[in-house]
This record gives structure tokens, sequence and C-alpha cells, in this order.
């Protein structure tokens, strides 16, 4: 007997119309097993996401979540723990009717990942859903728990039986697991780790998060470059003199020290988030938006990133000391709670990639990020060339910058387009105006959260925003050796909190003769 | 802050509207289209709301054109709020005497250039959408059949005179039926051989529900007559057995399987302003409607 899949189905639906855009995608019936319930992730984004998306009428009929936790909860603790963080988290209105069918699809499962009798019920649990609330065997899991516990979960799920499907009424249900980042802390590690994954899970049912790629601005992105006949032409080497990714955060590392220590910033963040923000800018134009056509440019691209020849020249990196950040005095990184004052773990990271292709040849990207800057930013800037001839008298264009197009992610998502225009008045003075577009607070407001749009590609299976193994592989190919120098070279240098980074930054800049933007 | 100005011109709030925005930093940069609004004082309050709150995700610069009176001296009257909340800018429009039959006349010169201009008129039904002053304007023209007496009447009568662009809120309320029911046949269910729409008497949306599944399974879709509220239910008849969606509460929908558990999934009626913002995220034809609308005024033709 062949099994129809879920595309094939679809495809012969007579209801669906591709010039009917009202309709949306909906997941088909299915549960979500989410583990690590209690932690700050699942309470903040997974599970109030999840009601936001029921409350839009994206859910399945028959959704079910399953939590799994060693607290000692029943399934009403577990309802309360959901109903509260969606109280205090979702960012659509609260109505009763819409969470009592998400409530009345909650079930609670207790144990410790060692306990195979805990996974035993587990699987119980979701037999019993297919039964009696039709979820048809489709489960997603979301291992939202520190990656040394993968193993054991995964180990577990294969185990019970539960990532093998069987089929039902004619069909074969999907088993999907997702996970969070970090994938890995070096290429060693991401490949041990997705052995781990590999002998349980499909690669097409491993779902890794970036939750970058799930922001509006940055399928923007993909829109600014791809739709327009405006932005590609002036999209290389010809035109453009560098391009800056920075992303800035004015928190300290809270109560992370346990994760973060050892790790870094380059590892936390310029590994996964800036690095997909450098293929998506610097990549060709796909085929299509199919996921393997934009993996194909990405993966591409990302094989094309050099390093510099002397990391000691193109990188940089600091830790925070006590200082002022916003008006407020705060704590040095030695200083923080569980961090050793030997620490050599960098908040601050900066370094200059080339690309070996015809388009980028001799454009560096320069990226950087770092804790206790001046303010929260994320944005990509595309800084263009000066113009080749300036017919005005060198006093009129002194405070001319260079054109620049700049994408914010984060916060204040929008564009701008920074260019020289003239003052009013007799003389002929140019200077840099800024033209905007901005999404406004209000806007984003109603355009779905990151998490959103990621869960419901999950449970739909759509994967183009979600980056696969070999990119995971590909980006600590290009980190491992710089974190090796690193290593190597003792401590980071110190920058106050509240400053724009360490000396060390700014040179590295100063070097190509440039200048970071202001954060 | 709202500006109150009595007996003035379209020039006059223009430079009201570009003087608002120099001073709080130009709030029209972000606006995303035009919005007119055909209505009386009576629905005046609450369309503006909702006009406002889909602005949320759809900043707007909102002209809301009140006609009052075709007799007697022609006069306009302005009310303009900037700033208050809501991204993109709100003005009423008081048009007396002469001057109501050429509303667009005031109109035209208040349209933010090169940004697409949709008019929604949340009350009376014009006869032909398209050819009305303000029609002309835009490419987009949202009418609501219910607020009409006899809605499906409407209807057949907006068939007749559709053009492209047209669209009319029954059809969008009648979006998450669409889409809870092609959800279901994504699943694979067998060959339907009819069915039947259950609503309210006057209900247009289930009227084109049911043209709609008709056209698209090509079968015989039966209209049935319930206590409402809305839609209460739809039945495809199929080679394996009968596939409903029930909701008998307006809020909690059961979607029933052969073979298979009933499954429960929230389906609530929607605000206004959720129907404009569904209207406003893509503003080009909207064919599907267009062939339905026809769909369903032919099967009302033949039932006669
Ligand atoms: N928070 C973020 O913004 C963020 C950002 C990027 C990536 N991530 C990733 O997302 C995941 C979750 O992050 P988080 O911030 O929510 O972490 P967290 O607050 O530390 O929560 C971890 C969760 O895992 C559970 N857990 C840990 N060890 C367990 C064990 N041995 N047995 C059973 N349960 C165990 C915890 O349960 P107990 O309450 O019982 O301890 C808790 O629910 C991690 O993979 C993290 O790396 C988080």
């Amino acid at each position: 007997m062949t099994v129809p899949t879920e595309a094939a189905l679809i495809a012969a639906n007579p209801l669906r119309d591709p010039r009917d855009r009202r309709i949306p995608r909906l997941a088909g019936p299915c549960a979500v097993v989410m583990f690590g319930v209690t932690g700050d992730l699942a309470r903040k984004k997974l599970l109030p996401a999840l009601y936001d998306l029921a409350n839009r009428g994206l859910l399945p009929p028959g959704f079910s979540l399953v939590g799994f936790a060693r607290r000692d909860w029943t399934d009403e603790d577990f309802d309360r723990q959901v109903y509260d963080a969606v109280r205090a988290h979702a960012r659509t209105p609260f109505r009763d009717a819409v969470w009592r069918q998400l409530s009345e699809g909650i079930r609670f499962v207790r144990g410790e990942f060692a306990e195979d009798e805990a996974f035993d019920n587990l699987a119980a649990t979701l037999a019993k859903l297919d039964r009696e609330r039709g979820t048809g065997g489709n489960y997603a899991f979301y291992l939202s728990v520190p990656p040394r516990a993968f193993p054991e979960v995964v180990g577990q799920l294969k185990r019970s039986g539960l990532s093998t499907p069987q089929p039902e009424h004619g069909r074969m249900p999907w088993r999907r697991v997702v996970i969070e980042k970090p994938f890995g802390h070096d290429l060693a590690s991401a490949r041990e780790l997705n052995r781990t994954l590999d002998s349980v899970f499909p690669a097409s049912a491993v779902f890794r998060i970036d939750h970058y790629l799930g922001k509006e601005t940055v399928q923007n992105l993909l829109a600014l470059r791809f739709a327009n006949e405006l932005f590609e032409p002036i999209w290389n080497r010809g035109y453009v003199d560098h391009v800056q990714i920075t992303m800035a955060e004015d928190i300290g590392i809270g109560g992370r020290a346990g994760y973060y220590d050892g790790i870094g910033a380059a590892r936390d963040v310029i590994q996964n988030h800036l690095l997909q923000l450098l293929a998506l800018t610097a990549m060709e134009e796909p085929v299509s938006f199919a996921a393997e056509s934009l993996r194909a440019e990405k993966q591409k691209v990302l094989s094309a990133v050099k390093l510099p020849d002397n990391l000691a020249l193109g990188t940089a990196r600091g830790q925070y000391s006590a200082g002022w950040q916003g008006g407020i005095e705060v704590i040095g990184f030695l200083e923080e709670d569980g961090i050793p004052a030997s620490s050599t773990t960098e908040t601050y990271a900066a370094v200059r990639l080339d690309i070996d292709t015809r388009r980028w040849a001799g454009v560096p990207f320069y990226l950087r990020t770092g804790k206790r800057l001046p303010t929260r930013m994320t944005e990509i800037a595309v800084m263009f060339q000066r113009a080749p001839h300036l017919p005005f008298a060198a006093t009129d264009t002194q405070e001319l910058g260079q054109n620049a197009l700049v994408i914010r992610v984060q916060p204040d998502e929008g564009v701008t387009l920074r260019f020289g225009s003239k003052v009013p008045g007799s003389a002929m003075e140019v200077r840099d105006v800024n033209m905007d577009f901005a999404y406004g607070e209000s806007f984003t407001e109603a355009s779905p959260e990151a998490y959103e749009r990621l869960l419901l590609d999950v449970l739909i299976g759509d994967p183009p925003l979600f980056p696969r193994q070999e990119e995971v592989e590909l980006s600590w190919q290009i980190l491992d050796p710089i974190e090796n120098f690193w290593a190597s070279q003792g401590k980071p240098e110190q920058y106050p909190a509240g400053s724009a980074g360490p000396p060390g930054a700014d040179e590295l800049m100063a070097r190509d003769g440039r200048a970071w933007r202001r954060i | 802050m709202i500006e109150d100005l009595t007996d003035t011109t379209a020039g006059e709030i223009r430079a009201r509207l570009a003087r608002a925005r120099d001073q709080q930093g130009g709030p029209t940069t972000g606006v995303v289209l035009n919005l007119i609004i055909m209505t009386d004082e009576s629905r005046q309050h609450d369309a503006v709301r909702a006009a406002s709150q889909a602005g949320r995700a759809h900043p707007s610069r909102v002209l809301g054109v009140i006609t009052r009176d075709a007799g007697g001296d022609s006069r306009l009257d302005a009310e303009i709020r900037t700033g208050d909340g809501a991204p993109g800018q709100t003005v009423l429009l008081r048009l007396h005497g002469l001057m109501s039959l050429h509303a667009d006349s005031v109109v035209a010169p208040l349209l933010v250039p090169d940004t697409p201009v949709v008019t929604w008129w949340p009350g009376t039904v014009p006869p032909v959408p398209s050819a009305e002053p303000v029609g002309a304007l835009a490419q987009r023209r949202i009418t609501d059949a219910v607020s009409a007496g006899t809605p499906a009447e409407t209807l057949v009568a907006l068939a007749a005179a559709y053009k492209p662009g047209d669209t009319d809120f029954s059809w969008t309320r009648a979006t998450p039926w669409r889409s809870l029911l092609a959800a279901t046949l994504d699943g694979g269910v067998g060959t339907v051989t009819g069915g039947v729409v259950a609503a309210e008497e006057h209900n247009p949306s289930a009227d084109l529900l049911a043209a709609w599944l008709g056209r698209r399974l090509g079968a015989p879709f039966r209209r049935d007559v319930s206590g409402g509220p809305g839609i209460t239910s739809v039945t495809l008849l199929t080679e394996d057995g009968e596939v409903t969606i029930s909701r008998p509460d307006g809020r909690n929908a059961t979607l029933s399987l052969p073979g298979q558990p009933d499954r429960h999934v929230a389906l609530h009626r929607r605000e206004t302003a959720d129907l404009l913002a569904e209207e406003l995220r893509a503003l080009y034809p909207d064919e599907v409607y267009g062939e339905t609308l026809a769909a369903m005024a032919a099967s009302r033709t033949e039932r006669r």
C-alpha cells in the first residue's frame, strides 16, 4: 500500500486555489510535546505563541499540548502554568473561548529524562490524545531544555517508539523534533549533537530554531533584495564599500552565568544569528524560495567566507567592566555571580570577514556583538562607496558621509536609506539625511512574533526558515579558528559597561580606514 | 491631537496635515494606504474606530466622508486627528449642500500620493460601487451587504455590478470557515457528492460559502435556515460518510469526520477591525470572490 504524503493531499485539495490568498495554511491535526515547560523560553515565548496561533485560527481542530517536566504537577497545575504564561506574555487579546479550547487539549506528564516509565507514560498519553482528540499521531517534540539533555531525551523518544510513526488510517503520521541554539560549541560538538539527532530522526524532521530568521525584517531582506530592481544592481563590489552587521545588547549576562561562561559572545551570537544575517545579505539570488534553493545559496556564500590572514589584526574581543549603563551603575562581567575572576570568556566580539566571490571580492563584512553596550539594537548596514567625483568645493561636502542602506532588525524594525542632500540656504552645502521606512511600533504589535511564525512552520512542515546541519557546520568552520586563536591570547580587553566596546574593535576598523556606526 | 475646521477647503486641510507632519516628525512616511470611508453620522464612530484599529497593521490616512443633506448651501467642515495612539492620520469630512454630490473633489486632493486607495461603505451599499465617484478613485471597494434589508438580493445586484477590485464583508466573514474547510480537506476526505450550509436566514456569508463549496467541489450545496447565530454548520456528504463542522454558539466549533474522534476548535465571529485588516492585506482584485459571487447570483436566479 502506498501512503500519500501530506503535500500530495494538499495539492489535490479542490478547495485550495493559489489565487485565493485569504485562506492561510493551517497545520494538520497534531500535538506538541514540550520539554522544559518551566523554563524561561517556554513561559515567555513558546506557550504564549501557541495561544496567539490559536487565537489567529491557525492551529488545527483537536490541537493538543503535552508538557513534560520533573515537577509534581497535575494536568490542572500545568494548565495553570500555561494560563499564567499566556496572560502575561501573549500578544493577541485574551478570549475565553479560545483559551478553553486550547486548555481542553493540555496534558501533563511527570518525569525525569532518565525514567523509562515517564516516557512510556508520555507515549500512552499521546496515544490517548490520538483516540480522544484526533491528533492523528502527528507529534512535534520541542526540546526547550539544556543541550546536554538532548541525547537522553532523544534516546528516550527512540526507545519508547515515539520517534518512529506507524501508518494510521492509511496515512503516515509525522514526528518532528525542534531544538534551540546552541547547536554545539564548536564543529566537533555540533557534529556530535547531529549524530545524536541523526540516529533517531531523519534530517528533514529536525527543526533548528534561529528565532532571528522568523523576524519580519529578516524575511523582508529577501523582499528588499529580490523583489526590487533598485537595490540588486548595486549590491556588489562595484558600489558597496563594506557591510556592518551589529547585534548590541544593553543587558549583561543576567542569571545566565552557567550557560555563558566558556561560551561567550561569538559562539552565542555570531555563529548563528550574525552569520545567518551575513548569508542572507551576501548570497546570490536563489532560484526559488523553496527551502533547498535558499539553503543552497546560503551554504555557497558561507563556504566562501574567508578569515583575516592575521587574526590578531582582524578580530577583537572584550569583557565589560563596571560602569554606568543607561544611567544605572552596573558591575563588571568578572564580578557577576557565578563568573570566576579568571574567566577569559568574551562579552564582546568583532570580526572582519571577507567573501571570496566575484560579487564581494574586496568588500569586508564586519560583524560585532556585545553585552552592556549603550542600547539594544540589531542592524545590517550596507555602506556604499563615496561618489567617484564630487563637483562641489571640498568644504561643501564636509558633512557628507557614505550612502548607507540600513536594515533595522530590532527594535524599531524598518529600513533607512542615508544619502546627501542640500542644506537649505544660499550656500551649496551637502549633508546626510535619512529616508526612513518604519514598520512602526503598532505594526509590529499586530504582526506575528518570530516564534509564532516558526512554530507554525514546524507544524506545517515548512523548512525554509530553519538552518540545517550543513549551515551550522559551515558556521563553526568559520568560528573555530577564531576561538582557537583567542584561547591562546589570555584575557580579553576590558570595556566599561555602557560604552561601545573595547578599543581593539575601533582599532580594527581604523586600520582599514573605516569606523563603526554609532550604537 | 484634534483640530476642528469649520467652513474650510481641501487646500486648507492639506496644509494642516502637512504642518502636523512637520511638527511630529513625519507620521505620513509610514502610511501604506488611503482609506476612504463613506458613511453617515450614525455609523461614523464605529467605522473610524475600526479603521484606526486596522491601521495598527496597515498605517493609513483615513478619510471619513459624511454627507449631509444635499439641499442648502455647500459647506465643508473637517476634524483632523493625528497621533492619537494609532499610526497614520484621520480626517472626518462633513459635506453639506450640493458639495455632498461631489465628494471626490474634496477627497482627491487629500490622498497621500503614490499610495493605494481603498473605499469602504460600512452602511448603505451603492448600486454600482465602481461607478461611484469615490469608488472610481479606489483600487479596492468594500461594501457590506449585511447592512441592507435583504442582503441576498443586494449580493445579486452587486454581482451584476461587479468589477475587479470589488469585495464585500460577507465574503470576508466566511474566511475562517473556508480556512477550516480547506484544512479539513487537506487531510483527504473521500469525494464530496454534495452538502448543506446552515445559517440564520439573512446571512449572505452562508450564501457565498455554499456557492463557493458548490463551485470548487462540483457538487450541489443546499442552504438551510437555522436559528443562528451566523453560520451554524456545514456538512459535506462524502462517499465515506458525513463530514460536519458545527458551531451552535458562534464561538466553538466541532469537526466530525467518519470513523474519527470529534475535534474541537475555536471559531469566533470577528470584529469589524479584523475584517477590515483582512481586506487591506491584499489590494489586488479577489478573483475568487468575483467567481463565487457570480455563481451565487446564478443559483438564486435559477431557483426563481
Ligand atoms: N531563554 C532564551 O532566551 C534562549 C535563547 C536561545 C536559546 N535558548 C535555548 O532554549 C532552551 C531553553 O532555554 P531556557 O532559557 O528556557 O532555559 P531554562 O530557563 O534554564 O529552562 C530549562 C528547562 O529545562 C528543564 N530541565 C533542565 N534539566 C532537566 C532535567 N535533567 N530533567 C528535566 N528537566 C530539565 C528545566 O526544568 P526544571 O524547572 O525542572 O529545572 C527547565 O524547564 C535551551 O536549549 C537554551 O539553550 C534559550
